[in-house]
This record gives C-alpha cells, structure tokens and sequence, in this order.
C-alpha cells in the first residue's frame, strides 16, 4: 500500500489554493501562503481564536468549524471570524447571587431564546447551548455550569442566534456564580491559609531552605511517599 | 485522517501482545541507568544542540542553539526613528506585557492595590500556555500535607538547583493562590461538602493536584480573564512589546509596542514594568514539535537581556515524553501525562514495552528518543518521522470499559476529530518540547536585577531548577504574578513619573553584535513563527 498524500483545492476566502489532504485547515492557510496573526492561539482546540465557517461546493449548507481541529475537504469554501463583537457584562462577584433576577440584569437578552437550537448545532464542542441557556432562565446555575464546562469561548454560537445572545459569556458568568456561591468552600482550606498567614510554617521551612544539598537529598530519598 | 492500512497492519503486534501485558509492570531503572539515557539521548546534554553567547550580560552563556539565534539578532528598532520624548500613547503606573496567567494575576493585585495598570499582549488576552494546561495546579492544602514537604518534591524535583527563596514562596503562597481562585469562583474539582479532590502527579509525595476537569489552565485563565475585564482594567491585544524603554537612570521605564496590524510602533510609559510573556516552545529546539501556543517566541527573554536582565537555567528544557505524532494534524500536541497515569504503556514496533511508563518526564523521553534513534525500533509514519505507541487500550482492559469516556475526554475527542479512537487504537506519539525550566532571574517579589523590571510567570527562570514538576507551573505563575503585582503597585506608588526615556540599551547591544559579528542579519524578538509555505 502506498502512503503518498493526495491533494485537494481548497477556497480561501474565495481564492483557490491546492493543499495536502492530511492538512487542518489552520495548516492549510499557512500551506498557501498565510502569516496568521488573528484566528491562532493554541492550535491544540482549546482557546477558541479559530473560529471557521465553511462550505462544501456543491452543497447549500454553511458549517462551522475550528480550523486547528478541522481537516480540509475537496471544494471547502472557508473564511475565519478573527473577532465577534458579543457583549461581556461588567459585575462584580461579590455583589451578584445566584438568583434570577440578579442574571436578568447583566443578560437580560438570554430570557428572549427562541428556542431555534442553532447554538447547539454550531458547537464544535458539542456542547447543549441552548439546555445551558434554559438552565440560567431557570436559575439552576449548577446544572449551566456542569454542562457548559468544555465551552471555549469561540463565538461561533452567538453568530448564529437570532436574538443575539452572547451564550459563552454567559455561561462564565454561571460558572462564577455557581463556583463562588453554590460548590461549598473548602474547609480545611482556609483554615491552612490562616496558619500560614500567621507564620505557623515559617521555622520548619526556614530549616529546608537554609539546608545543604546533602542534607535535602536525604530527605527527598527517605521522604514518605502517600499510596 | 485515519491510520493508514500499513499503520494498522503494524498495529497488530500490538493487539497480539496486548493480553499478555495486562498487570505486568515494567521493571523501573536504576539510578544509574536514568544517569546514562539522560546523559546519552536527553536534548539537554547533546553539546551540539548547544552554543555559547557572544554578547550580553551573560556572556559567555550556553544556550540552545534557536534561543542563541534570537539573543544575537538586531532590535526591530535598528532602522526605526522613534521620538521617546513625545507625548506617550500610553501612560501608566505599570505596563504588564503579557497576557497568559501571570499577566492577569500581576494586573488584578496591582489594580486591588490601587496602581493604574495595563495589559499588552501579542494576540487576544488569554491565548497562552496558561490556556492549555490540562493536569492540574498543586498546593499543600490536606492535613497530611505542609508546605515544607511540598518544598521538598519541588527542589528534589529540580535537581537541588533551585533558588531556595524562590522556592519557598512557591509552596508557601500556594495555598493562598487556591483560595484566591476559589473565592473568584473557579470551578475546582470538588466533593459535595467543598473539599478539593487532589490526585498525585509525576514527583509528588502527596495528592495535592488540584484540577477543574481536563481543562484547568483554560477554567483559571478564562476566570482570571473575566475579572480583569470585570475591573476595567486596560487590555491592549495584538500589540507585542518589541522592546524594554529604559530611563536617565538606567532603570525600566516604559516599552516599545508593535501594533501587528497597522504596523505601527507606539510608546507605552510606565513607572515599572512586569514581563510576562511565557515560554518558548515555537523556538522548536533541535527540531522538536511543542505543545505551546503559538505565541511562545521567548520575546520576553530576548527583550529583557537585551535591557540587561540576567538568565539562570535558560538551557534547561522540558521534554514532555507524550507529544502527539499521528495523525499529523496532532503533531506536537500535548497528550495529558494521565494517560500514563491510566497505565498506557509506551511499546516500539515490535509491540513490545522499553520503558517503565512512569518514569519522570526528562527520562521516559529520553527512552523514546533511544528507542527510535538508536535502537532503530521505532514506528516508521507516511509523514517521515519515527514514533513510538502509546497502547491507550491498554487503560480499558485495565480499569474497564467507559474509563477513557469519563477520565480524558479531551484526549478522546481530539483524536477522534481526526478519525483515531483511543479506545480501541492506540496513540502514536514522541516526546514534545514543552516548558522552559529557566528564564531570567528574580528575586522574591518577582524583580530582576534591572531595576524596575519585574519578571513572572514562564520568562522568569530559578523557581524549578532545572526540572519543573507537573502542576507547579500553573502554580509559580499566579504566585510570583501577584507578588509582581503588589511589590510593583507599592513601588510606583512612591515614584515620579520617569524622564529621559532611552533605548541606549539597545544602542550598545548592537555595538557588541557589530564587534563579535554575531546576529549575521536575523532580527528579534521574532513575535510570530514562521510556518508559511511549509
Ligand atoms: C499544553 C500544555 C499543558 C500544560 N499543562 C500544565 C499543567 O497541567 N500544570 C502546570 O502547572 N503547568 C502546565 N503547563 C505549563 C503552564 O501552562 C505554563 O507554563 C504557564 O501557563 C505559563 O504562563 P505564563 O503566564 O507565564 O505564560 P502564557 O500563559 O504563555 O502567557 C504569555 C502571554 O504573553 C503573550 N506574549 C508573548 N510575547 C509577547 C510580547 N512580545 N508582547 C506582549 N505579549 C506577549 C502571549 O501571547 C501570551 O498571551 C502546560 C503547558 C502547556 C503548553
Ligand atoms: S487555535 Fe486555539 S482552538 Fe484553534
């Protein structure tokens, strides 16, 4: 079997470029000739800067995709969205709850969804965006934080919604909410920072950091080790 | 882009071998034999990957070779006329020039202490490593647990090589750093009554990772990202700093910004400013694909050596043993050190395992790199590159069906975006470049020995020694961005604006570059890589 690379022709932004099959389409623009500046970040589908949208020729159909995780297709019409101008609502934690009509104040555009779904349709996370949102309607902050957790902010769901929702901000600000207000702090925790602040650790790693090599190589080689 | 037929004829010995491996652990090494993979394969010790630096405070230095050719470089500046006495574009108490972790955590302590503070980053606000980190971010913070044993793996961990200041602000701030997520509603892996879930990672003594699922740095950044924002604090993106402004007295000023997309140069001064612009894998040492972001172009070291900060360890380099190598769209990328963890094991084409698939990073990868290069019994790929597998079925025979599913589901979907799944095929991968263990030195609050000029995050360098555990760098970035943060806040307090901006700096390093003859015609920082018709 031979292992030789085929070559499609791909469009970008209507221009035609001849690429290796095996290429994302990140690569591919660069392939062709692209010095990206917006739309790449980590190239590994964790920051959402490559937001893509594209088309097969011959078909209708407009699909979305992140271009550091999509692979090329004969005939792919395509253009990166390098920036969204999606709303951010400025808060402050300490003065918002959990509640309803705390979250109507910041996103009040979130209780006008449709219910169309597109959002959810458009996640290249596969995340239920549109569940998420009727989570927040309700004020069940655990469940939109639970299931919004993978969202990487990419904004191809708010270029889709008819009624302008900026879901991913959104969704931050539930997960905020649910992490300060809901999810218990950690007891023990606090009562650690508090012995440390006041000094409680200070003479035994002050004992450590004025140690010879020798003497911290005996430690670490006889140091208990938690099963 | 699945395997292609000849991969998967080869992927047989490792089905036929698979039974008989279940439950039998590979034999760990010796210390001397760590001593002698290390010595012979690891890209650290391999002199030619190695140059010493004509030019700088550090003279005489060796670095890798990638790193060398960007300290020896012109500025952007050379042919620039810029008016530094000019009304500033910018104007603030303190200029943070980076976006990742450390940036935000140094701009919301800096701004809570009442300091007038700016971000300027090379891409959007939170493209950075900070964004990728998977595993987890470590603390003291169990009753079994004190910051003085967390201390001990972290200097164990990095050889003895550490600044023993630097690390014991590390592991004592650490439990802090988790509370002040906490309290800014971080989503950490909790059980019902509050109480973190903490597993161990490779060189802990204790569980003391502490993880928001796979997708921690992303849930801290984006956090840390938010309240910024939430602050109105200024965030300046697409604008790389090309160069540390001096004053009439030596000390930082200010910097030179580059807009990327007008191209135009604009002056930012400040009364200190805090480099923070990360690591360096988009360097590719020797060669090597990296797990980093695309914005890792060691623009914060080469910036604050040429306005005269000092580096320590800046030749120490984190391999990580698992980089994706197939398909090639997944090459470099980070596959999480959990799915060792699980008990995939690392096998060579003749489906047979060559190394205990635990050992410390720098070890396990240099075993990879011997079974490829040396021992010739790597994976041959269509791309032309050597691999080795890693038998991720292997987890499900092990722990049961649906492990996978529910402990990596990131790793799941990114192979199986390109038609590999994990579950029944195994990975094909080969050691990554990584981290930069060193960078330029601090001191405790994060100062370099410029004044003026604090260094945090992955730029700085002396914290981990030669060798950083996994979780401590998630860590040492809020640690020493906060203190940064404060201790510059504090300072700019006490201090009049700065006169008599320079680049005099500049002027000399290119003195020494025109005696030695050094830079040949390469300019930096190189702010992007170039991968353009590859
Ligand atoms: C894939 C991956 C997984 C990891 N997993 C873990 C883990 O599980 N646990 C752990 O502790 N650590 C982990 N690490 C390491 C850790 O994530 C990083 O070391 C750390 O986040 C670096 O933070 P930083 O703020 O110093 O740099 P970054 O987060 O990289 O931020 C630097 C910022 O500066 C910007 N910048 C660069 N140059 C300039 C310039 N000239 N001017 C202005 N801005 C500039 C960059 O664009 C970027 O936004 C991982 C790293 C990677 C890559
Ligand atoms: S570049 Fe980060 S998700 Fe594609």
């Amino acid at each position: 079997m031979s292992d030789t690379i085929a070559m499609v022709d791909i469009f970008i932004m209507g221009k035609r470029y001849t690429v290796p099959e095996t290429l994302t389409i990140m690569n591919a623009m660069e392939y062709a000739g692209y010095q990206l500046k917006r739309g790449c970040g980590c190239r590994a589908g964790f920051c959402g800067a490559c937001a893509t949208v594209y088309r097969i020729a011959g078909d209708y159909e407009l699909k979305v995709g992140l271009a550091c995780q999509t692979k090329v297709e004969d005939g792919m019409y395509l253009a990166q969205i390098p920036f969204f101008p999606g709303r951010k609502a400025y808060y402050d934690l300490e003065e918002i709850k959990p509640s309803v009509a705390h979250f109507a104040q910041l996103y009040p555009e979130v209780y006008r969804c449709l219910g169309c779904s597109s959002c959810t349709k458009v996640c290249p996370q596969d995340i239920d965006v549109m569940q998420y949102i009727a989570y927040i309607q309700r004020g069940d902050f655990a469940k939109a934080a639970d299931i919004s957790f993978d969202c990487l902010m990419c904004g191809l769901c708010v270029s889709r919604c008819p009624v302008n929702i900026v879901h991913y901000n959104a969704a931050l600000t539930a997960r905020r909410l649910y992490s300060r207000y809901i999810a218990r702090p950690d007891a023990f925790l606090a009562e650690r920072t508090r012995a440390i602040e006041e000094g409680k650790f200070d003479a035994e790693i002050g004992v450590l950091v004025s140690a010879n090599q020798e003497k911290l190589q005996k430690l670490y080689d006889n140091r208990e080790i938690e099963k | 882009m699945a395997y292609t037929p000849r991969l998967k004829e080869l992927m047989k010995k490792v089905e036929e071998s698979r039974a008989s491996r279940v439950g039998i652990n590979y034999p760990r090494m010796s210390p001397d034999e760590r001593r002698a993979v290390l010595q012979k394969f690891h890209p650290d010790f391999i002199e030619d990957g190695f140059r010493k630096i004509k030019v700088g405070v550090n003279k005489g230095a060796r670095l890798p070779y990638e790193m060398a050719d960007v300290f020896e470089a012109w500025s952007r500046l050379r042919d620039v006329k810029l008016d530094l006495q000019a009304k500033p574009a910018y104007d603030v108490d303190i200029l943070i020039i980076g976006g990742g972790g450390a940036g935000a955590s140094a701009a919301l302590e800096a701004t809570a202490a009442g300091a007038n503070v700016m971000i300027a980053t090379k891409l959007r606000f939170g493209d950075a490593n900070t964004m990728m980190a998977q595993g987890g971010i470590q603390a003291a913070d169990k009753e079994n647990d004190t910051p003085a044993i967390h201390y001990l793996d972290v200097v164990g961990g990095g050889r003895f090589e550490n600044v023993p200041e630097l690390a014991r602000a590390l592991v004592m701030d650490a439990p802090l750093v988790i509370k002040w997520l906490e309290a800014m509603g971080t989503m950490f892996d909790k059980k019902e009554d509050g109480t973190m879930i903490t597993i161990h990672g490779g060189g802990t003594s204790r569980k003391r990772m502490h993880a928001a699922r796979d997708y921690t740095g992303a849930e801290i950044m984006r956090t840390l990202r938010d309240e910024v924002l939430n602050k109105g604090i200024t965030v300046v993106e697409f604008s790389p700093a090309v160069e540390v402004i001096l004053d009439d007295q030596g000390c930082a000023a200010g910097a030179v910004l580059y807009n990327l997309e007008t191209e135009q140069y604009l002056i930012a001064r400040a009364k200190t400013v805090i480099l923070a612009t990360g690591g360096s894998g988009r360097l590719h040492y020797r060669g090597f694909p990296t797990s980093n972001h695309y914005g890792a172009t060691a623009d914060g070291l080469v910036i604050g050596y040429r306005a005269g900060a000092k580096t320590i360890y800046a030749d120490s380099i984190q391999y990580h043993p698992t980089g994706g190598a197939y398909p090639p769209q997944l090459l470099g990328l980070l596959v999480t050190e959990k799915t060792r963890a699980l008990g995939a094991t690392p096998l060579n084409i003749n489906g047979e395992q060559f190394v205990y698939h635990l050992e410390t990073r720098d070890v396990e990868s240099s075993a990879i790199i011997c079974e490829c290069a040396e021992r010739k019994l790597g994976v041959p790929l269509p791309t032309g590159i050597t691999a080795v597998w890693l038998d991720s079925p292997l987890i499900e025979l092990t722990h049961g069906e649906g492990t996978i599913e529910r402990q990596l589901p990131a790793m799941l979907r990114q192979f199986h975006r390109f038609d590999v799944d994990i579950r029944k095929e195994p990975m094909l991968i080969y050691p990554t470049l990584h981290y930069q263990n060193g960078g330029l030195l601090i001191d405790e609050n994060g100062l370099s020995n410029v004044e003026n000029l604090y260094v945090a995050g992955e730029t700085a360098g002396g914290i981990h020694g030669t060798n950083r555990l996994m979780g401590n760098s998630l860590l040492d970035i809020i640690v020493f961005g906060r203190r940064a943060g404060r201790d510059a806040a504090a300072k700019s307090k006490e201090m009049p604006v700065p006169e008599g901006l320079n680049l005099g700096h500049v002027d000399s390093y290119h003195r020494e570059l025109e005696e030695t003859g050094a830079a040949d015609g390469r300019v930096s920082p190189i702010l992007l890589p170039h991968y353009t018709h590859r």
